[in-house]
């Protein structure tokens, strides 16, 4: 299975009532896949939703970071590594994206927003990228 | 096969409310383990502790810690005591993180449960803190056989109720069943003598007729309702309804939704606060008072041999940073946002911290001139389920057969569907929960008036709904986020095996507090 282990995401569905939702749409909501596949299409449709819109970022208790003018993102294989797995309070949203969809939104970013990286990150990266199966629960 | 895979064919071939069950029976899901309220016996001796943040963890910490003769002082990111319980009223206004602010026009006692909604008659500390609190409480109705089951794709999109889904898929199954029985296919699994008792069994459950058969009549109507009800006089001749053929029942996928109140947490009976969750939260902050500072950001946490530091600003008053010190420090900020703040504690308590995202969750309250879903479709509370991105339909457990406008739950999701919830405008967000809800209840249409969205990873104070744990994260960091670390103690629903529970806050707070007294009564 790809991505994040369906079972304690099913079960928090469960025991958040979603469950009730949905009991067993809870499949499709936790290790489901996204219809966007243009970098600019998943950007607006997953990322902004917490990088916000201009990829400012936003402040309260916590920040998320801003994207606008991230040095960090210089070297693509950190927002790829960030996308894939996760960081702090950042979901491993790329365990839900396939190999083209994670490119299509790195690149996207590292592009936009006041970032003007050259180099592209190809799907063959991403599938390079991506942590090896996590290993089984112990027994 | 091992343990996880045996989940996964175990959820993929039945639902993932039987894995939930076959979860429980491994012990991977728990009841509450609360016993009354906790003993700390012996004085203090004038030992203070620092609370962070006032949700249900550090409300009931600094409860009983107080009452046990300790200086007690919390602070509190929002201008208000409860956390995620938490409900929006009209009157109310709410930013949320990247700036967008909505002002809440429910109706006078209307509300929205943005969080946590309903609490299991086995979430012992929970209600026995209602009870000392005097939080009133009154049933909250999980399953309504009268509610609809949804799909886009089945029944060209028209919702069925769920009693029919719920008797027709009994009833289907267990006519299959008195079949196999009866054709001797499971002489190898069945005793003779139990033969005879499984069938009556299946004619029981599933409403079987002398042969076996499910099917169109009054016996079947009497579980899934009629064309006709029976009435009185010369009007009186029940009209029986059609069952759903077995193959359109299955294709539709309708009966994903059935098993949902046999799960432990959403048994009979189930209550809520009454005039909404944030009660709970609210009682608590009134008995402590002024033992809580609010509008306080939280940006350092420092610890050494003789006590705590935690440096904050007021920010609503601004100024110059503040700080607070202490022997002890208990800890119940998100580690969404804790793993951003600097705290001194230890790799491994660290390491910990950083591991939990919090997960995406989204809730729309809408406001409609009229209760509806009572008034024509004889819905009173429970929910609706749809294969819409809005997942799910709650309506109301309380106010029943009121005249004037009513609030529902227009959706509750997690997930992909979630995630681009949150993408949208609060405006978006409520538009498209008007647009997915009005294939299942066309007064929708005419009947809607506002709502509210609120997009848990656009909270600022918890950039998320709840942590997300995962077995491999459970065994490699659960025992070091709940160790105390020097003067520091960790609470709330991640400290816990109840995830995103209340309860689950509630007991690691009492856990928390009880080692945490052990160690000062040690010293």
């Amino acid at each position: 299975m790809r991505g994040p282990s369906l079972i304690p995401a099913m079960m928090l569905a469960m025991v958040l009532g979603l469950a009730a939702v949905g009991v067993d749409h809870a499949q499709d909501m936790f290790a489901g896949s996204y219809p966007q596949q243009s970098g600019e299409e998943l950007y607006k449709g997953i990322c902004q939703g917490c990088h916000m819109p201009n990829a400012q970022g936003a402040v309260g208790a916590g920040a998320y970071p801003a994207l606008a003018g991230d040095p960090r993102l210089a070297a693509a294989i950190y927002p790829l590594t960030v996308v894939l797995n996760g960081q702090r309070a950042m979901p491993p949203i790329g365990a839900d994206l396939s190999d083209d969809q994670v490119a299509n939104v790195v690149n996207y970013i590292r592009t936009h927003f006041g970032n003007h990286y050259k180099d592209t990150v190809t799907p063959a990266a991403v599938k390079a990228a991506r942590r090896p199966p996590s290993t089984e629960e112990p027994e | 096969m091992n343990r996880r895979s045996l989940f996964q064919l175990i959820g993929a071939a039945a639902g993932s409310a039987v894995m939930y069950q076959a979860m429980t029976e491994l012990g991977h899901a728990g009841e509450s383990g609360y016993t009354g309220p906790v003993e700390l016996k012996g004085s203090p001796r004038g030992a203070s502790v620092l609370i962070l943040g006032a949700g249900l963890a550090g409300m009931s910490a600094a409860l009983e810690l107080r009452n046990a003769g300790y200086q007690v002082k919390i602070l509190e990111y929002n201008d208000r005591p409860g956390g995620r319980n938490w409900t929006l009223y009209g009157g109310d206004r709410y930013t949320e993180m990247g700036g967008h602010t909505q002002n809440v026009q429910f109706a006078e006692g209307l509300y929205l449960n943005p969080g946590p909604w309903r609490i299991p008659y086995h979430h012992r500390a929970l209600l026995d803190y209602c009870k000392r609190l005097k939080v009133q409480l009154e049933p909250f109705t999980q399953v309504n056989y009268a509610a609809y089951l949804h799909s886009a794709k089945a029944f060209g999109g028209k919702p069925r109720r769920y009693r029919e889904v719920q008797a027709d898929f009994d009833g289907h199954v267990a006519e299959l069943l008195a079949k196999a029985t009866a054709q001797s296919q499971l002489d190898q699994t069945v005793t003779r003598e139990d033969r005879e008792i499984l069938l009556g069994a299946m004619r029981e459950w599933g409403a079987l007729d002398q042969n076996y058969e499910y099917k169109k009549g009054l016996l079947t109507s009497e579980r899934r309702g009629y064309v006709s009800d029976p009435g009185g006089g010369l009007t009186s001749e029940p009209v029986a309804s059609d069952p759903i053929a077995l193959h359109e029942l299955l294709q539709s996928r309708l009966w994903r939704s059935i098993a949902a109140g046999h799960i432990y947490e959403f048994q009979s009976a189930i209550f809520q606060p009454v005039g909404g969750m944030g009660m709970i939260g609210k009682a608590f902050g009134r008995e402590l008072g002024p033992l809580i500072e609010y509008n306080a950001k939280v940006t350092a946490i420092k610890q050494d041999d003789h006590g705590v530091s935690v440096v904050y600003q007021d920010t609503k008053a601004g100024g110059a940073a503040r700080t607070a010190t202490a022997d002890w420090c208990i800890c119940t900020i998100p580690a969404s946002i804790l793993s951003q703040i600097p705290v001194a504690v230890g790799a491994p308590m660290k390491s910990a911290i950083d591991a939990l995202y919090y997960d995406s969750s989204i809730k729309v309250g809408l406001q409609f001139k009229r209760r509806f879903w009572e008034q024509d479709d004889a819905i009173f509370g429970g929910m609706s389920y749809t294969d819409l991105p809005n997942a799910l339909i709650g309506y109301p457990s309380t106010g029943y057969f009121a005249e004037g406008p009513g609030v529902l739950l227009g959706a509750y999701t997690f997930g992909v569907n979630s995630f681009l919830y949150a993408a949208m405008s609060p405006e978006e967000r409520v538009r498209k929960t008007v647009e997915y809800g009005t294939q299942i209840h066309p007064q929708y249409a005419t009947e809607f008036e506002h709502g509210v969205a609120v997009a848990w990873h656009r909270v600022p104070w918890t950039l998320g709904c709840a942590g997300h744990w995962t077995p491999e994260l459970r065994a490699k960091h659960y025992d070091d986020l709940c160790a105390i670390d020097g003067r520091i103690v960790l609470a709330g629903e991640h400290a816990s095996r109840l995830p995103a529970w209340q309860e689950g806050a509630l007991l690691s707070s009492l856990d928390a507090v009880r080692r945490l007294h052990e160690r000062v009564m040690a010293a």
